[in-house]
């Protein structure tokens, strides 16, 4: 048996695709096991694998970790990631809650219902710019550094970077307004771990398409 | 200025309400500014008080914390009540994202439609007897142990007590079906602290009502329809 975490998910990004990001950022590498049909997850549930039913599953350290948060602590950090002390990761900790907040629009939006979309997507586009954006560009102004947090990189940097590219996929000139932002982006980009999981043929996951929100509703009807 | 953690939220439950039961837990008081008028609160949104506009805030070691997660997990490392080393933390925040989707059909109930309300305390009792409360009657069962990790109370017991008692007022019986449930219900309730917390007089609030909601919504300009799960 591999000594390598395995994630158990769909075929797309969803709830997993963060801990797929935290983990690259880590240089972690990990095994996937898709989840194509609902017997496959009528499977899991009856093998005990899933403390409450749910998928995300990252089977880690002898352990079979579900809830998200839970995850990612645990992978934030086990690999150094979150901060030098309390307070450090209080800040982390905050950083990240407000950029899950977002990046749960952004999750939720491929199963809005036609009607709802453009009203959807402006919402994604204001919250971006003036409630998440502003308050990552004035930390990175005040201290002048590379990193949010402690001048060093952490699990908010990775979640930052990924709903930048997240939000940029819906509106393409968000960061026009954020020079700090555009700059932080470039400096993730160029970091090895980073730049490798944004090459073709890392674990990324392409945006939802409709295939992917079919599979979503065929995997867990009711 | 006051060396007491600060909350800053409306007079009730909402998102707050687990963070006082983690500080009361802990046996920390704290002081509380309860959000009445909307001019209070773009108040503190002018002071640049709120990281993302939003309460629960809470002035706790010279920070102004937001998120109820980050307030929570700092709560609970500072006092001790996040496990002994990574794998009981891992455990702790599983069964606390667990309490927390749980807490959460019912967080938005007060804000549902009279017929909506049905079908959501309907949809709430089901999840809890079905999806959660036999992972944590499992738990207490397997290892035989009065506390859900470590063999020591944690912020897993805290929320899970919090969680029981909320669903209980939806459903007095829901227990019926959870005799590891009861114990553990009573143990945690005769912790002095928890003790202290629910007796009258006490920072916990009481179930929201129509005044809770209508402040929430006057103070937040929040006038859409929720939607029951």
């Amino acid at each position: 048996m591999s000594g390598k975490p395995r994630l158990t998910y769909l075929n797309g990004r969803g709830r997993m695709e963060p801990i797929r990001w935290l983990l690259a950022a880590a240089g972690v590498e990990f095994e996937e096991v898709y989840l194509e049909t609902k017997e496959q997850y009528d499977k899991l549930i009856k093998d005990g694998s899933l403390l409450f039913q749910q998928v995300p599953l990252v089977e880690i350290d002898g352990m079979k970790m579900v809830q998200t948060r839970a995850i990612m602590n645990y992978i934030a950090t086990k690999y150094n990631l979150c901060g030098k002390d309390l307070k450090e990761r209080a800040l982390i900790d905050m950083y990240v809650e407000g950029i899950s907040d977002l990046m749960q629009m952004i999750l939720m939006f491929p199963f809005s219902p036609p009607d709802a979309k453009e009203k959807n997507l402006e919402s994604i586009k204001e919250r971006a710019t003036s409630r998440y954006f502003p308050v990552f560009e004035k930390v990175l102004k005040q201290h002048g550094q590379d990193f949010l947090v402690g001048n060093k990189f952490s699990w908010a940097d990775v979640q930052l970077m990924e709903a930048i590219l997240a939000v940029e996929e819906k509106v393409p000139a968000v960061l026009s307004g954020f020079p700090q932002l555009q700059v932080f982006k470039t400096k993730m980009s160029n970091m090895p771990t980073i730049k490798k999981f944004l090459q073709p043929g890392s674990p990324r996951k392409p945006p939802p398409d409709a295939h992917y929100v079919e599979t979503v509703l065929k995997v867990f009807k009711k | 200025m006051s060396a007491k953690p600060k909350l800053y939220y409306f007079d009730g439950r909402g998102k707050m309400e687990s963070i006082r039961w983690l500080l009361a837990a802990a046996g920390v008081e704290f002081e509380e500014e309860f959000l009445e008028t909307r001019d209070q609160y773009e108040k503190l949104l002018q002071s640049g008080s709120l990281l993302f506009q939003q309460v629960p805030m809470v002035e706790i070691d010279g920070m102004k914390m937001v998120q109820t997660r980050a307030i929570l997990s700092y709560i609970a490392a500072k006092y001790n009540l996040y496990g002994k080393d990574l794998k009981e933390r891992a455990l702790i925040d599983m069964y606390v994202g667990g309490t927390d989707d749980l807490m959460g059909f019912i967080l938005v109930f007060p804000f549902l439609s009279a017929e909506d309300k049905e079908k959501q305390r309907a949809f709430i009792v089901q999840k809890a007897t079905s999806r959660y409360f036999p992972v944590y009657e499992k738990v207490l069962k397997d290892h035989g142990q009065d506390f859900l990790v470590g063999n020591n109370f944690s912020w897993a017991d805290v929320h899970l007590l919090e969680a029981i008692l909320m669903v209980e007022e939806k459903k007095s019986d829901v227990l019926s079906g959870f005799p590891q449930l009861q114990a553990f219900k009573a143990r945690i309730s005769s912790i002095p602290a928890i003790k202290k917390f629910l007796e009258p007089g006490s920072q916990r609030k009481p179930v929201p009502d129509d005044k809770y909601v209508e402040t929430v919504r006057r103070v937040l300009h929040m006038y859409y329809d929720i939607k029951a799960n």
